[in-house]
């Protein structure tokens, strides 16, 4: 007891360093509100103000508007726009329903790799799927004889558009039904076989209720993705004019900056009813949840079962043939006539259309995106979670987080032209830079990567802060030692997130993009203008290579850290 | 006549208040704490009891109110710059870190020599019984050891004052009764000044030199476990607390109270004869037959047992006592008792009230 004593004299003085850590935790809340004013709401701002203002800056009303809507081009647009996201929506939603049934509830083979089949989508660009289209169904189509058969005339306009759209949004909606089908009250189920329910009421009567704001969700994210579309419409579109092209058109080709805010703002309002929408029906599937049930475990139905392998096996060998053919495609001399092996749209058609420095410029911004991007995201959560004060500030900041879900790349681009490339702004040297590039990206998918790390954290004991305060550790020493460490998977997931979006990405950089910083998804829009599609697939089978190679790199090492921690993530206490 | 000094005070409170928008948490709260005493602050969830050691703590800022510790005023200071070590219910220990680095956490900054900090470490590993555990990580110990982690962590550094946040309400019955009587040996032994919150009486009653018994944003009372046992202040700590009969009465004057038809002769006094009151009772508080005759004792009763709830060492009744006009009172019988009384349902029992411990409140 004495030595004890004893001990604790000796241990008594105590240095704090206090202004220090409470500035470095209200500052670092300033600055993260700082950037996301500065790269996110003042160029949304922008757009507000460019859309009630003619050419030369003075306030004219709703003048561009009534000139818009009076516009032929709008009507045609606006309801090419509605057509096009509806088609797809009612395409893909059905579809990714029915496979992620297959994979949730049935005792199909190998699940496994069917659901990565069924992810492969997010490694390529929306283009690949346009461009593999073309190569099959178009004027050289080597399928194109069957499009009779479903009276179609053409692949190009809206056939194809919705085919590469579904495509491209697959895995999103199918991601989205996994988890709704995932969770379900195995007790309904059997609370209905003893009352000797067919298969097809339990269905009816169970599983499509469980799932239908799941199917919402999808339905609502797989709209938005469609509505802001940029890509597809370009290359496998025709002349089926949508408001992301009329965008496009007016700000780059004509220099309207007012018309092109005004169809901006327009663009804003399916995206945000959805997001409405959206979020509504999470915080209801959170109800759902949050009530403890038996998980439902399928048995065995040999008739169900081979029906729904049948579908997965069709819908994954869609998904690896479209993806192929465009592989192919960019190996292959002249497409149909010519199929020789050549390597030539790797090298000789880059270097024609001056577009070789665009895939090194890709890799450069997704490697800036997957390390900036994710130390921002890490850090920025981390001080909306577990720091205190500022109480007035923190809402401002949440929904400065979320916003870019609900803002379509295409509108935020605008944004980013209008406010940056205003010559009065000080900013303005960012313009026709990478960082410019990065910046826009990161902010682009802000919201996803923002609630990864806010999952993460809130995992984490509420009570860390309060105990290293109590020992007199700066709260950052702590976030060094701990938060890091125990988060690193999700962090590693987040640098993924971002490395492959800005791989795969082109609405919000289409219109930030100078000769210099030409990025590999912009070059294949440019590579296909020009006819060279051979190149085009070329460039769209490197991000595809790129993108399956990081996600590839990230598992290994979250594998590899996952064993190597293995012993303090291991749940089970020895009791 | 010499004025004596009064003892020092290790920390004091003064009228602390605390508002959560329009939700009053803590209202003037007023407590001072002796060195080496173990203070628990006892109430239901919600009462403010938890907001008010984070108050303590500076994880919570108070509305209004003086935090003084040792004679400085921490009011306003933030958390690093007090002088405490706390204990969660949660344990908060850092999984990525074994336990000789989590005991060590609060020592590696204070520039000490790597053999200091390992000592240190190793005594206090030893002081909680886990001389063995400095390799391991959190996940591979049980709750209780978990928590006796937590516990030499926060004692590390040697501070002045040991908060504990319900540090036992996460572990199983067994464990909690086993760390229950580990925490108040070495707080005995190191003489740490402690306080310690939560909503389970028995520990309370069992741990601590003086028990804060807190409800809506109020201290009820304080006192020594026997105190507030034996003697609660207000109708809430005497509810809280163990089992009671509320009788409704009416005071006759001279400690005298009528309940029903049958008066009652009590130690309490200060009410106006006519007013209607509640007289507060222990099952316990009765003398019974085994112990020699109790008619003629004062305030003799008899009833008729009801039911009888069979808890282990003790039965509890439920007598219709002759003259309460129905008024139900329940009474404690040991197990021998029991037996040897003959207490079953419809058989008729006497026992003898306890006046001295009768407690009065307006009604």
């Amino acid at each position: 007891m004495n030595t004890l004593a004893a001990t604790a004299g000796d241990v008594a003085p105590r240095r704090i360093a206090l202004a220090g850590e409470a500035l470095a935790a209200r500052g670092g809340l300033v600055l993260l509100a700082c950037g996301l004013f500065v790269f996110l709401a003042a160029p949304l701002a922008a757009i507000f103000v460019r859309a009630v203002e003619d050419k030369s800056g003075a306030f004219v009303g709703l003048a561009n508007f009534a000139t818009y809507f009076a516009s032929p081009a709008f009507s045609r647009s606006a309801g090419n726009t509605l057509a096009f996201a509806g088609l797809t929506t009612f395409l893909t939603v059905p579809l990714a329903f029915a496979f992620a049934y297959a994979i949730q509830r049935s005792c199909i083979p190998v699940k496994w790799l069917w659901r990565n089949i069924a992810l492969i989508p997010i490694l390529a660009p929306s283009l690949l799927a346009a461009l593999s289209f073309i190569y099959l169904f178009g004027n050289q189509g080597w399928l194109k004889a069957v499009l009779p058969w479903f009276g179609l005339t053409t692949i190009y306009g809206l056939p194809g558009m919705v085919l590469a759209m579904t495509f491209s949004a697959f895995p999103h909606a199918v991601m989205i039904m996994f988890a709704a089908l995932s969770l379900s009250d195995a007790r309904l189920y059997e609370a209905a076989d003893s009352m000797a329910t067919s298969e097809w009421r339990k269905f009816v009567t169970i599983t499509l209720p469980g799932a239908r704001y799941g199917l919402i969700s999808a339905a609502m994210v797989v709209f938005t993705m469609a509505v802001s579309e940029f890509g597809v419409p370009k290359v496998i579109g025709a002349n089926y004019s949508v408001l992301a092209i009329d965008i496009y058109k007016q700000v780059i080709g004509q220099q309207n900056f007012q018309i092109g805010a005004v169809v901006g703002l327009i663009l804003l309002v399916p995206a945000l009813v959805a997001f409405v929408i959206d979020h509504a029906v999470r915080a209801r599937q959170k109800a759902l949840l949050s009530a403890r049930s038996v998980a439902y475990e399928a048995r065995p139905a040999p008739m169900r079962d081979r029906l729904l392998l049948a579908f997965v096996l069709l819908m994954s060998a869609a998904m690896l043939l479209v993806i192929g053919m465009a592989v192919f495609g960019s190996f292959v001399k002249v497409w149909p006539y010519n199929l020789s092996f050549t390597l030539n749209h790797y090298t000789y058609g880059f270097e024609e259309a001056g577009v070789e420095h665009a895939y090194w410029n890709s890799l450069i911004v997704a490697g800036w995106c997957a390390l900036f991007g994710a130390a921002i995201t890490f850090a920025g959560a981390y001080w909306m979670e577990k720091t205190r004060g500022l109480n007035t500030l923190r809402p401002v900041v949440q929904l400065m987080a979320m916003m870019p879900m609900a803002v379509p790349g295409m509108v935020l681009g605008i944004g980013y032209i209008l406010f940056f490339n205003y010559p009065a702004n000080p900013l303005n040297f960012l313009y026709g830079t990478m960082a410019i590039l990065v910046l826009s990206t990161v902010i682009h998918f802000y919201s996803s990567s923002h609630l990864t790390a806010v999952t993460a954290l809130k995992q984490l004991d509420n009570e860390f802060e309060a105990v290293s305060a109590s020992l007199k550790v700066p709260f950052y020493k702590t976030f060094w030692r701990v938060t890091v460490p125990v988060c690193l998977p999700s962090i590693i997931d987040i640098s993924r997130y971002y490395f492959v979006n800005a791989m795969t990405t082109i609405s919000a950089v289409v219109f930030l993009y100078s000769p210099k910083t030409m990025l590999a998804s912009i070059s294949i829009v440019q590579l296909d203008e020009a006819g060279a599609i051979g190149s085009a697939a070329a460039m769209a089978t490197l991000i595809v290579v790129s993108s399956g190679v990081v996600t590839l790199l990230s598992f290994v090492a979250e594998g590899w850290l996952m064993r190597r921690t293995q012993r303090w993530r291991r749940a089970a206490p020895t009791r | 006549m010499t004025a004596t000094a009064p003892p020092q005070e290790a920390l004091r409170i003064e009228g602390v208040h605390k508002a959560f928008g329009s939700f009053v948490a803590l209202k003037s709260i007023d407590l001072a704490i002796h060195p080496g005493e173990l203070v628990c602050f006892l109430g239901p969830s919600g009462c403010g009891k938890t907001t008010l050691l984070r108050i303590i703590a500076g994880l919570e800022q108070q509305t209004a109110g003086r935090i003084v510790q040792n004679g400085r005023d921490v009011s306003a200071a933030p958390p690093a710059a007090r002088d405490y070590g706390i204990v969660f219910q949660s344990y908060a220990l850092f999984p990525n870190l074994t336990i000789r680095d989590n005991i060590a956490y609060g020592l590696v900054n204070r520039r000490k020599g790597r053999d200091a900090i390992e000592a240190r470490v190793k005594e206090l590993l030893t002081l909680v019984g886990l001389p063995d555990a400095g390799p391991k990580f959190p996940a591979q110990m049980s709750g209780g050891q978990q928590q006796r982690v937590a516990l030499a962590r926060a004692l590390a550094t040697a501070p002045s004052l040991l908060l504990l946040d319900e540090p036992l309400s996460a572990l199983d019955a067994k464990e909690r009764d086993r760390l229950r009587g580990e925490i108040r040996h070495l707080q005995r032994r190191l003489k740490v000044t402690t306080i310690m919150v939560t909503h389970d009486q028995e520990e309370a009653l069992s741990m601590a030199d003086r028990v804060v018994v807190m409800n809506h944003g109020v201290i009820e009372q304080i006192g020594t476990p026997l105190e507030v046992y034996e003697q609660p202040t207000t109708p809430f700590v005497a509810d809280f607390l163990g089992k009671v009969n509320v009788l409704k009465a009416t005071c006759m004057g001279s400690g005298r109270y009528k309940v029903g038809t049958v008066e009652v002769a009590t130690g309490m006094n200060g009410r106006i004869v006519g007013d209607a009151v509640r007289l507060y009772l222990r099952p316990e508080d009765r003398v019974l037959a085994d112990s020699g005759p109790v008619e003629a004792m004062p305030n003799a009763l008899s009833g008729l047992v009801r039911h009888v709830d069979f808890l282990g060492t003790y039965c509890l009744a439920s007598l219709d006592v002759d003259g309460f006009e129905g008024q139900r009172m329940l009474v404690y019988f040991s197990l021998n008792q029991t037996h040897q009384l003959g207490v079953k349902e419809g058989a008729r029992v006497a026992f003898a009230l306890r006046g001295d411990r009768v407690r009065v409140f307006a009604a």
